[in-house]
């Protein structure tokens, strides 16, 4: 800056030019006030939890790595990659189904989408468990001869496993199909008209041009659903699963131990859940590639990962 | 596809081509011909039909009256005695491979590299091994100019570096026809001459090419044949020194007017 020839009609330059003066930034006397009461109130929670015999920290430690609760645990992580794995295919599936030509299959895909998006998953897992008093028997046959291919019992076919996996999987199917969709329709026209102008087929344009564009919408939410889906499983409780909450309910039924068990349950739940949110900010890096890296502020964790692995961020 | 090169056949042979949105009438009977290595330019007004026009050829538009003919073989349409039965998409699919076609807006793949836009297609569609499409790939990068950028994925590259992308991916299925939709429009007037270069040596190959352009330089030095479109028609064609030179038809010179 020219401080040498101050412009005619400016305050005239004094000796003091200012350049020396200590800067001192304003004072925010209420962040202090507000930290020190969120903090007390924090220090208040905590030390009455600690104090607390029900609490009883030390059961927590027995139950945390004990057998029944680990396979609890690793129940609870087959469930939500099973229903994960079926939910999303069929969400594929619907979603093509809703923008097809085809009125009949694109409103049959809003038919389904509507209906178990609309009621709630609680009642639809308990609808599948108790599928049997609606079905004696399920038998699929071939219509119109004599062949059977299948012929059980409800209550056979229809376990506590398979009625949970049904329930989790039919409802994901209809909020991801919407995810799936709103990718899709994300990509531009222009990707699928050069890809049919280099004569691609209409499945392999979707394949290998139109869905691996389409994952950079769909990942974020997907990674939501998926945690989601962890915490909905323990809802498959009411029909008696093997699951995590299963297990400490099945425990604490017997020892009465009940808020111990449901910390262990937490505490299982939020080391789970941490693990795909840290899943899912690797996920979205990796389908960013090629274009404008998609975390564009970092959050705090993902600060962290970054910190940990010595990248720049 | 029936005999190439046997000069009797033009490349491409419209007649009377209509073409409709809604109420619409966009297209209102376009005829034109163009042999084989002949390149071919539209020009006119943005909304003469001169894209759409373009879009029917690789039949990405369906045409609503007249016929088209590739090398003698229609577009998208089978005829039986007095009728014609639109294709099955799969044999769209393959009628297209041997037309290349370049956007405006360039439409490269972002999430491929440079070379994996140029292989994709081939790869793809016609079984050929990976490592034979990889050589020609590079071949074709080469020379568009782009030997160094290879592995670089397009949001990395200038409009006019995708372009030549562009016009490369289009080569690798080794077509006998390119279209080119006003390919160099979206691009900064200084990139605007190295998408033209390449377009010339094209030409220069023998390619047989149509390109709808607003470049009347390229046009009069490198085109065959121009025609002139308004209003869904073609007002007036010819040789470009002709057309340029000595329009015929008011609209044209009004055009001409502006753009020279």
């Amino acid at each position: 800056m020219e401080l040498a020839n101050p412009a005619p009609g400016s305050p005239s330059a004094a000796p003091d030019d200012g350049a020396d003066l200590a800067l001192v930034p304003l004072r925010h006397p209420w962040r202090w006030l507000s930290a020190a009461v969120v903090l007390l109130l924090l220090v208040l929670v905590l030390s009455s939890l600690a104090r607390n015999p029900n609490l009883d920290i030390g059961t927590v430690g027995e139950y945390l790595f004990s057998e029944p609760v680990l396979s609890g645990v690793r129940a609870t992580i087959w469930l939500t990659v099973v229903a994960m794995i079926l939910g999303v295919l069929g969400a594929v599936f619907v979603a093509v189904m809703r923008l097809s030509a085809n009125p009949v299959l694109s409103t049959v895909a809003w038919g389904f989408t509507w209906f178990f998006r609309a009621t709630p998953l609680l009642v639809q897992i308990i609808f599948w468990g108790f599928l049997g008093a609606l079905y004696q028997r399920i038998t699929i046959s071939i219509p119109f001869t004599d062949w059977t291919l299948i012929d059980a019992p409800t209550s056979s076919v229809i376990t506590p496993i398979t009625a949970s996996i049904l329930a989790l999987t039919f409802n994901e199917a209809a909020y991801a199909a919407e995810i799936v969709r709103a990718g899709i329709v994300s990509v531009d026209r222009g990707q699928q008209e050069a890809a049919a102008a280099l004569g691609l087929t209409s499945s392999q344009t979707m394949r290998t041009v139109v869905l691996p564009q389409a994952m950079r919408v769909i990942i974020p939410p997907m990674g939501n659903e998926t945690i989601t889906m962890l915490k909905s499983t323990s809802l498959t409780a009411v029909v008696g699963g093997v699951e995590l909450l299963s297990t400490v309910q099945s425990i604490y039924n017997q020892n009465f131990k009940v808020m111990p068990l449901l910390t262990v349950a937490a505490l299982w739940y939020l080391a789970l859940v941490s693990v795909l949110s840290l899943g899912q900010y690797f996920l979205e890096r990796r389908y960013g590639r090629g274009d404008q890296p998609t975390a564009k502020t970092p959050g705090a964790l993902q600060r962290w990962v970054v910190g940990v692995r010595g990248g720049k961020p | 596809m029936s005999a190439d090169g046997s000069g009797a056949q033009p490349k491409v042979r419209a007649i009377r081509v209509r073409k409709s949105f809604g109420p619409h009438e966009v297209l209102q009977g376009i005829d034109l011909e163009v042999q084989n290595g002949q390149v071919a330019v539209l020009m006119g007004p943005s909304g003469s039909g001169k894209s759409t026009f373009l879009r029917c050829i690789n039949h990405l538009e369906q045409i609503n009256g007249g016929q088209l003919w590739v090398d003698g073989e229609l577009v998208g349409y089978r005829r039986a005695g007095r009728k014609l039965h639109e294709l099955k998409p799969r044999e769209v699919a393959t009628q297209r491979r041997s037309i290349g076609m370049v956007f405006q807006r360039f439409n490269l793949f972002p999430h491929m590299t440079a070379l994996g836009n140029v292989m994709h297609a081939p790869v793809l569609t016609k079984g050929e091994s990976k490592d034979e499409v990889r050589a020609r790939a590079q071949t074709l990068l080469e020379r568009v100019g782009l030997s160094d950028r290879m592995d670089v994925y397009p949001g990395q590259l200038s409009g006019g570096q995708q372009q030549r992308v562009a016009i490369a991916r289009a080569l690798a299925m080794q077509p006998t026809l390119m279209l080119f939709d006003e390919p160099t429009s979206a691009l900064d007037p200084e990139l605007v001459g190295e998408v033209l270069e390449v377009m010339r040596g094209l030409a220069e190959d023998g390619m047989s090419m149509i390109v709808v352009t607003h470049e009347v330089g390229f046009a009069r030095e490198v085109a065959d044949v121009a025609y002139f479109m308004d209003d869904g028609a073609v007002v007036e064609s010819g040789p470009p020194q002709d057309l340029f030179g000595n329009p015929q038809h008011d609209r044209t010179r009004a055009f001409l007017s502006k753009v020279l």
